[in-house]
């Protein structure tokens, strides 16, 4: 490449506290970004990409500091320059676009005085002139109501809009280089595609060069032209974006393409009493009505995935399923028999008979108590297990999960990785020996690998056991690998239900069908083919 | 703006019922005080025909439920009854005094709020710098000693030397000028007081918004610490600081007797001192009301601001 050279890194330690010890959290990285040019930072999470990405605005984190090695952008020793020279290149000749726009966004400023702030204080342009400037911006990113849309405050507009408006705000001193830190994940596939593409477009259109951290390959693939991969702060390897993919060069890029081979034999399609049935519910909050007349079944050894996007009431559903949400319509029906709407009103066998596994394992364990309670506590409950017998259980459930017991049964949570605090809310929900699990996003917090892991062990434990699981997710591979039914939800309306098989094949529904083609593919052509499939605004 | 008035008045009318509450719990308080009303005025060599006498004039013979509503529909029409030791209308005396007690009120709130304020906002901006740990260490101190204590440490170099009365003479005629130079030493005993709470909720409140997400992206806009602390994380911690300072405001009105007592200072927690220790029954029950009523109505002011601060709150979606 001829290109001039905007950011060369070369040789960064970055290290962490940790009590009072600092252990590295990047080790020894070089990097090199040509003007104009995208380079994807993938890996998976504790590979180091974030701590990466702020160290190319000469930033650390609190308890972070960076402890080798040079940043040299465009002729500034960030390392070595003034405090007050760092913080005028930041947010004008670099800026940054955080994972989670909601949570990044002031919640007591308008979106207009958060992005007039920059170029303001940096005296890049008057606020009038920034101000006229955002609605331009604004409609490049494909906002609803460019003039409008920025006197509103953050809790005014939709997780994807706020992306969106984010990475209109990082452009407002047109930088040179923006750092994407996962700048998607947290959407839904059919809202990616429009931020991703919106993202796309305004990079290409001012010529900015781009560092986009994810742990999503097929993402990475659509929006870089080099791929660097990090391992534990190490670098893995790199090469542009078709070669990478077409070609790994080292084992661990290859395990990472090919995470997502596990997939199970599809079961025939049940028959006889359903474990549980949902029959005509109509459920919601207030006045307002979430879930609309929907009905469903759920067989014993059967997956049933519930998909949707955020908002189209596939929470709700379980709400209603384990009594939390009382329905306004419509029954629940458990091995055929009605269960009472609320669960103040079932007995405890009926409330053992269904239990859930959250998406935030750290949130759903108390982190006061040891595995032994955790565990034990519904055992005991719902079994009137004790001594010696309770002790027995706990340490076969937690064999079961594949935890070693005596090493494990007296550990705290904050004692376990993210994946082993999981095992435990599975071992959890087990323990009250359910005909039906519930999981809730159960994988979404989790890198790829692991939830490989989680996947089989579920699998696993369903043959073994029995159970049926409802499996709530926005996550398509997910249900291409574990379901054997699908129900598929849009704004509190079944649209379309069946077998895997039937529905990956021929989806009837346009909804079914959007939902499905929005699954990022690992082509790097896939976004351009897809956007102009649709009708190409691309 | 209509869901903001909707608010204030369901608010005063649960203001109205707490107090409502708070005079049954007075009522009934000082019915359950031993002793006898009639021959505590009379004294001890009384004959029973005077002390019935007594007893039938001022209607101790009623029963309770009577005399509280009596007592009731008086403070609702602004009348707190007569005082047992003084023979003169309770309003009256209760009136001076109110306005004695709200400017010392108001002159240590006026001293204390900003400092703390800012002493705060430096602390959070400056945290664990020498700064924050002396600023810390002066206040806890000033709140670890008791009132009457640090008074008279203030007695003894402010007012020995000579500088500033160590006494409050206050009557009406009092000019304003004066007033500020003789009530000085109470109202800076008040503000060595509050401040500490205010101070440290203030440091704690911002503080606990600098780990957020929006903070670091301030921060990674590349505006200065100061700005990052005023501008982003300040407007999201007035919340809480505006219910401590609400707190310690009532605290100001209400708690502060033993300072009175120590400098004679004119003000409602003298009174009350005195009417406790006179048995004028009535006069603490008015200035029980009072405390109670200033209480309520500070923390609807403070629940008011918290709500008008929050956009989420103010702008629905």
């Amino acid at each position: 490449m001829d290109k001039q050279v905007l950011l060369t890194i070369k040789g960064l330690q970055i290290e962490g506290r940790s009590g009072d010890a600092w252990h590295k959290i990047v080790k020894g990285v070089d990097l090199t970004l040509h003007k104009g040019e995208v380079l994807g930072l993938i890996g998976e999470s504790g590979a180091g990409k974030s701590t990466l990405g702020l160290a190319a605005m000469g930033f650390a984190r609190d308890g972070c500091r960076i402890s080798g090695g040079t940043i040299d952008f465009d002729g500034i020793n960030l390392r070595t320059a003034p405090e007050a020279d760092r913080r005028a290149l930041r947010g004008k000749r670099i800026a940054y676009v955080a994972q989670s726009a909601a949570a990044s966004f002031n919640p007591a400023h308008k979106l207009i005085d958060q992005y007039c702030e920059g170029p303001v204080i940096h005296g890049v342009m008057s606020r009038e002139k920034a101000e006229a400037d955002a609605v331009e911006l604004y409609r490049r990113m494909r906002l609803p109501n460019p003039e409008e849309i920025g006197f509103r405050y953050p809790h005014q507009v939709s997780g994807g809009q706020l992306q969106r408006a984010m990475t209109a705000m990082a452009m407002a001193c047109r930088p040179d280089l923006i750092i994407f830190d996962e700048p998607t994940t947290a959407l839904d596939v059919t809202t990616q595609i429009e931020v991703l593409a919106a993202i796309r477009d305004i990079v290409r259109q001012f010529g900015t060069a781009a560092i986009y951290i994810t742990h999503d390959l097929a993402v990475v693939a659509q929006m870089a032209d080099r791929i660097k991969v990090l391992l534990r702060g190490d670098e893995v390897e790199e090469a542009d974006t078709r070669t990478m993919l077409a070609a790994p060069r080292e084992d661990y890029t290859r395990s990472l393409w090919a995470v997502r081979s596990f997939a199970r034999a599809e079961q025939a399609p049940a028959s006889g009493t359903p474990v549980v049935s949902v029959r005509n519910v109509t459920a919601g909050y207030g006045a307002v009505d979430i879930l609309k007349d929907i009905s469903f079944d759920i067989h014993a050894r059967r997956t049933v995935a519930v998909v949707g996007e955020s908002g189209s009431g596939k929470s709700t559903a379980a709400r209603v399923i384990t009594g939390l949400l009382p329905p306004r319509r419509g029954e629940i029906l458990m091995g055929g028999k009605p269960l009472p709407a609320s669960f103040k009103a079932r007995s405890r066998d009926e409330l053992r008979q269904c239990q859930m596994i959250y998406q935030m394992a750290d949130t759903a364990l108390n982190p006061k108590l040891r595995l032994r309670e955790l565990i034990g506590r519904p055992a005991e409950m719902y079994l009137g297990l004790k001594g010696r017998a309770l002790e027995d259980r706990i340490r076969e459930l937690l064999a079961l999960i594949e935890l070693e017991p005596d090493k494990y049964i007296d550990r705290l949570p904050s004692e376990l990785s993210g994946g082993q605090k999981q095992r435990i809310g599975i071992a959890r929900a087990l323990a009250a020996e359910p005909a039906l699990i519930i999981c809730d996003e159960v994988t979404s917090a989790l890198d790829q690998i692991v939830q490989e892991g989680i996947l089989k062990l579920l699998d696993r434990l369903q043959s073994e056991l029995n159970l049926a699981y409802m499996f709530i997710t926005h996550d398509l591979a997910t249900v291409k690998s574990i379901a054997d039914e699908v129900v598929v939800m849009q704004q509190g309306v079944v649209v379309e239900r069946g077998p895997k098989s039937d529905l990956f094949a021929n989806p009837r529904e346009d909804y079914t069908n959007l939902l499905l083609s929005s699954v990022p593919e690992m082509d790097p052509d896939w976004l351009t083919r897809l956007l102009a499939a649709r009708g190409g605004n691309a | 703006m209509t869901d903001i008035w909707r608010m204030i008045a369901r608010r005063l009318l649960l203001g109205l019922l707490t107090l409502f509450v708070i005079s049954l719990v007075i009522f009934g308080a000082t019915e359950l005080l031993p002793g006898d009303l009639a021959r505590e005025l009379l004294g001890q060599s009384a004959t029973e025909e005077t002390l019935a006498a007594l007893r039938e004039q001022l209607g101790l013979n009623d029963p309770a439920p009577v005399r509280y509503w009596n007592w009731l529909t008086g403070v609702l029409q602004g009348d707190f009854g007569v005082s047992m030791a003084t023979q003169k209308p309770i309003s009256e005396l209760v009136g001076a005094r109110l306005g004695n007690t709200l400017f010392l009120a108001l002159y240590a709130a006026a001293l204390s709020v900003p400092l703390s304020l800012l002493l705060g906002v430096l602390a959070a901006l400056w945290r664990n710098s020498i700064f924050d740990r002396a600023s810390n260490a002066m206040a806890l101190t000033s709140i670890s000693f008791p009132e009457f204590f640090v008074a008279y440490i203030l007695v003894l170099f402010l007012a020995q030397t000579g500088i500033f009365p160590s006494m409050v003479r206050i009557t009406a005629a009092t000019t304003f000028g004066d007033r500020i130079y003789m009530a000085f030493l109470p109202a800076l005993t008040l503000t060595l007081v509050v401040t500490a709470h205010m101070m440290r909720m203030t440091r704690a409140a911002i503080i606990n918004l600098l780990a957020s997400p929006y903070i670091e992206m301030a921060r990674l806009k590349g505006m200065s610490p100061l700005r990052v602390v005023l501008r982003h994380a300040v407007p999201n911690a007035l919340a809480p600081i505006i219910n401590v300072v609400a707190l310690n405001l009532a605290y100001l009105i209400t708690g502060v007797v033993v300072v009175e007592v120590v400098f004679v200072y004119p003000g409602l927690g003298q009174l009350m001192v005195d009417a406790v220790t006179n048995r004028d029954i009535a006069v603490v029950q008015a200035i029980a009301l009072i405390f109670a009523a200033a209480y309520v109505l500070l923390n609807l002011i403070a629940d008011v601001l918290s709500t008008i601060t929050n956009p989420r709150l103010m702008h629905r979606r």
